[in-house]
């Protein structure tokens, strides 16, 4: 079988990267979809799903931190990895590639402030 | 006017006519080629409109239909995505689907007449992939093949772009901008005209018309066969790996196998490619070695083509309202010309929206992306100028293979040889960080330490034959 699929193929359910541990690339969904999980100690909860093209684990880019939540395959799916030293030369490069960056992240908080303003 | 301009002096009023030349809502561009430049272009430049509250409106001038099979729909290259550019398409939200992905390349394996190694992906993940660029080779028995090149002129009429099949005849500047001339249809007049002809000799003549300092780009033969096969062969003889060769062959700089579903690309870069050139490395024992072993490789007629290449980049590839791109205006040496396509499509798109049109626009902000993959590849000049040296040495070339042994088969060994030759190989970075990382004087020592290491065997091996020599006398 040729393999079509550019990235690494993860089996349902398993873990793309976990919480507390360190890393600092950025992941991009190729295929199918992941779950992003906050573990705690009153269990786990599931904060968003994921698709084609969405990308997770930026905040390793940029923060020298573990990894505030887990990621998992929800179902089969291929995921990219970014490396850090490529995307900050790419950046050098080409500021622009930082926009959709910038443009998810802010989606992202708008979501959690409205969660936490949420009655 | 006159009285005007040297009262305030000429600096300002060309100031003022550099702020004049400046995209617009309802401005018109014109990008003359749907390859990857013209379609990089297009997209970003689209993009970036939307994201800058703009609305334009682009034509893209595209008369090969990439969706044919066969010469009639093909921009003949060996049709490589690299690791990086894989990356910044992927970070930019691009993502290749799977269709048009005929394989993707997780190793690579150096052949040489003393042995052969294979260099894994130092991520273990795949990010190259081996694509068509247009519908499949001649006598492609697949009728949906979806080319790189399709996918990326219709990912800009999704964003807006309108693709018109014809060919352009005519450019002719006006008083305030440029007219495009086509056999068929009315002319039609631009705020911006944008060239992304590749090495079409005949297409670029038309620029510098309108483009009077630029002078063409200096170009050599290349050589793309495809060659079909059954997938199953494919993957029993070459698997998910591009094989390369550093062969003692003349005039042969760089020779590779790129496996694709059913086919298999060869490439061969170097001085004037010919018939006789590419015979000799066909019928190389290393080469035959790739085929499965009924395989008639130098019988059969492949689809194949003598594509010029970019070898040294054209002056000035830019004007008043004229931007030249791709391998029109600068490319990489050798490798990764997709790549190269992204990095000056974007640089002039970014230019032509958030900054402006003129000449000067384009010196301040798109020439030193130019002159920046222009020194590049004169350091590019320089490492295929010491391969061609190692080609040439049978003992050099024991030591390279020793040491990516010895890296390849050591976890914890650092693997600087192997990276080297995986950049260098996938393109997936410059040419400047590659020699760097070269010189190295760790990477120097392990390369001279391996070479003598394989020196000693050979050296007690002749003097054990001239030993038995004596005997027998």
């Amino acid at each position: 079988m040729r393999s079509k699929k550019l990235g690494r193929r993860y089996n349902d359910g398993e873990v793309i990267i976990k919480q507390g541990e360190t890393g600092n690339s950025l992941y991009v969904v190729q295929e199918g979809r992941v779950e992003v999980i906050h573990e705690s100690a009153d269990g786990d909860v599931k904060i968003a799903e994921l698709g084609i093209s969405d990308f997770f684990g930026e905040m390793g880019l940029f923060e020298e931190d573990v990894r505030s939540c887990t990621v998992r395959a929800a179902g089969d799916a291929t995921i990219l990895t970014i490396d850090k030293r490529n995307f900050f030369k790419s950046i050098r490069r080409d500021p622009s590639l930082a926009y959709r960056l910038l443009e998810k992240m802010s989606n992202r908080l708008r979501e959690a402030n409205e969660r936490i303003n949420a009655p | 006017m006159d009285w005007f301009r040297s009262l305030i002096g000429s600096n300002f009023m060309s100031h003022m006519d550099a702020h004049e030349m400046e995209l617009t809502n309802g401005s018109r561009i014109a990008v003359i080629g749907g390859g990857p430049a013209g379609s990089f272009f297009s997209y970003y430049a689209l993009e970036y409109a939307r994201r800058f509250g703009l609305e334009i409106e682009l034509d893209i001038f595209e008369a090969k239909d990439f969706t044919k099979i066969g010469a009639s729909g093909c921009n003949h290259c060996g049709g490589i995505v690299s690791e990086s550019l894989v990356q910044d398409l992927a970070t930019d939200g691009l993502v290749i689907p799977s269709d048009i992905i005929q394989r993707t390349i997780s190793t690579y394996t150096l052949h040489t007449e003393q042995g052969t190694r294979i260099i894994r992906t130092p991520s273990e993940e795949h990010r190259i992939a081996s694509v068509f660029r247009g519908s499949g080779p001649r006598g492609c028995l697949e009728k949906n093949t979806n080319g790189f090149d399709n996918y990326m002129l219709e990912l800009c009429r999704q964003h807006g772009a309108r693709v018109i099949r014809e060919k352009v005849t005519a450019l002719e500047r006006t008083q305030d901008g440029i007219r495009v001339g086509c056999g068929k249809s009315p002319n039609r007049d631009y705020d911006l005209l944008v060239g992304a002809v590749g090495l079409n000799n005949k297409t670029l003549e038309l620029f510098k018309g309108v483009c009077p300092a630029y002078s063409l780009p200096e170009t050599t033969r290349a050589y793309i066969s495809e060659f079909m096969m059954k997938p199953v062969d494919v993957e029993g003889s070459l698997g998910s790996s591009m094989h390369v060769f550093l062969l003692n062959l003349p005039q042969i700089t760089f020779g590779a196998l790129i496996p694709k579903y059913n086919y298999v690309t060869l490439v061969l870069l170097g001085e004037d490619i010919d018939k006789e050139i590419v015979h000799n490395f066909v019928r190389s024992d290393q080469v035959r070695a790739c085929f499965p072993e009924d395989y008639p490789v130098d019988q059969i007629a492949p689809c194949q083509c003598y594509p010029y290449i970019n070898v040294k980049q054209g002056r000035h590839p830019f004007a008043d309202r004229v931007v030249l791109i791709g391998d029109s205006g600068s490319s990489k040496l050798y490798k990764n010309g997709i790549g190269a396509a992204l990095i000056t499509g974007k640089a002039a798109a970014s230019t032509a929206i958030f900054e402006g049109i003129s000449e000067k626009h384009f010196a301040k902000y798109y020439a030193p992306i130019c002159k920046d993959l222009d020194r590049d590849n004169m350091v590019g000049k320089l490492i295929f100028g010491v391969t061609r040296l190692i080609q040439k040495s049978s003992i050099i070339k024991r030591g390279i293979l020793h040491l990516v042994e010895r890296e390849q088969s050591d976890a914890a060994a650092s693997l600087r040889m192997s990276s080297v030759l995986w950049d260098t190989f996938t393109g997936s970075a410059g040419y400047r960080n590659i020699l760097r990382r070269f010189l190295h004087p760790g990477l120097l020592f392990g390369l001279i330490r391996s070479t003598i290491g394989t020196l000693v065997p050979t050296f007690n091996h002749q003097k054990h034959e001239k030993q038995e020599t004596r005997q027998t006398l």
